[in-house]
């Protein structure tokens, strides 16, 4: 496939990565009654582990654009984690907001290692 | 709308607030496809195409949030297409961790620690300078 020819693929991805984080997203909110919000963390921390497959198999070219770049880039994201952690601390959950900064580094760098030294050996 | 038939918060029209996700996720990707397919910073470098298209999505979902949700009035799309959908999907949270990762596998343990570093801080103080800067814009009007 040359480039042109990937973008309207990589423009369905994205989107269907965006549905799959609100679909997650809303289905652990609705089972979760505190303000932490583990929709976000479980989304990122299963993102990052399957992009670390991706990168420890050594999946490259159009299948990490497509699958990682395109549908995993889009399924997690920075700027939600941020903001919900931004949120809480100006709701005067400075504790949670902590928590939810140190949890989502150390369970996404977890994830993304252990699925790359899994996606190594596979 | 006829009385009855607006969707209350939590309820939502089943598939319509997925499409409009769908319709900002698929911008916000092609978008970050973009920049990333046209920036070739290395495996050994500071990953900045990423880094900055987080500050900047970050940004923008700062100043969005506040301009839909306390300066205009209540819209059921507007959040799930810009917010939701858009940024959250120019936006990633996967390739950081990888991306950190590679770097400290690569033996650049240091650059891997600043790397995940300023890219929390400097998300952090994005919505912080964004929510502060849009609330004071908008209450003077």
């Amino acid at each position: 496939m040359s480039g042109a020819e990937l973008w309207p693929a990589i423009a369905v991805l994205g989107g269907l990565g965006a549905v799959g984080r609100y679909g997650v997203d809303r289905a652990i909110e609705r089972r979760t009654s505190t303000l932490f919000p583990a929709g976000t963390l479980v989304v990122n921390v299963s993102g990052a582990f399957l992009l670390g497959v991706l990168a420890g198999r050594g999946v490259g070219g159009t299948g990490v654009l497509l699958a990682g770049t395109a549908v995993l880039g889009s399924y997690t994201t920075f700027s939600t984690w941020m903001f919900e952690t931004v949120r809480l601390a100006e709701d005067g959950e400075e504790a949670l907001a902590l928590a939810n900064l140190a949890l989502g580094l150390a369970a996404g760098l977890a994830a993304a290692g252990l699925g790359w030294a899994l996606g190594a050996v596979l | 709308m006829p009385p009855g038939t607006q969707p209350r918060p939590g309820h939502p029209p089943a598939w319509r607030l997925p499409a409009a996700v769908f319709a900002g996720g698929a911008a916000g990707g092609l978008a970050r496809v973009g920049v990333v397919r046209a920036t070739h910073p290395g495996p050994d470098a500071f990953p900045w195409p990423t880094f900055a298209i987080n500050v900047v999505g970050t940004v923008l979902l700062g100043l969005l949030v506040v301009r839909l949700t306390e300066r205009l009035p209540p819209s059921t799309f507007r959040r799930p297409l810009l917010c939701t959908g858009f940024c959250g999907a120019l936006t990633t949270f996967s390739t950081v961790q990888v991306e950190t990762i590679r770097l400290a596998r690569g033996g650049h343990a240091v650059l891997a620690a600043g790397y995940a570093s300023a890219t929390i801080a400097a998300g952090f103080a994005g919505i912080v300078l964004a929510t502060a800067a849009m609330r004071r814009t908008w209450a003077v009007r």
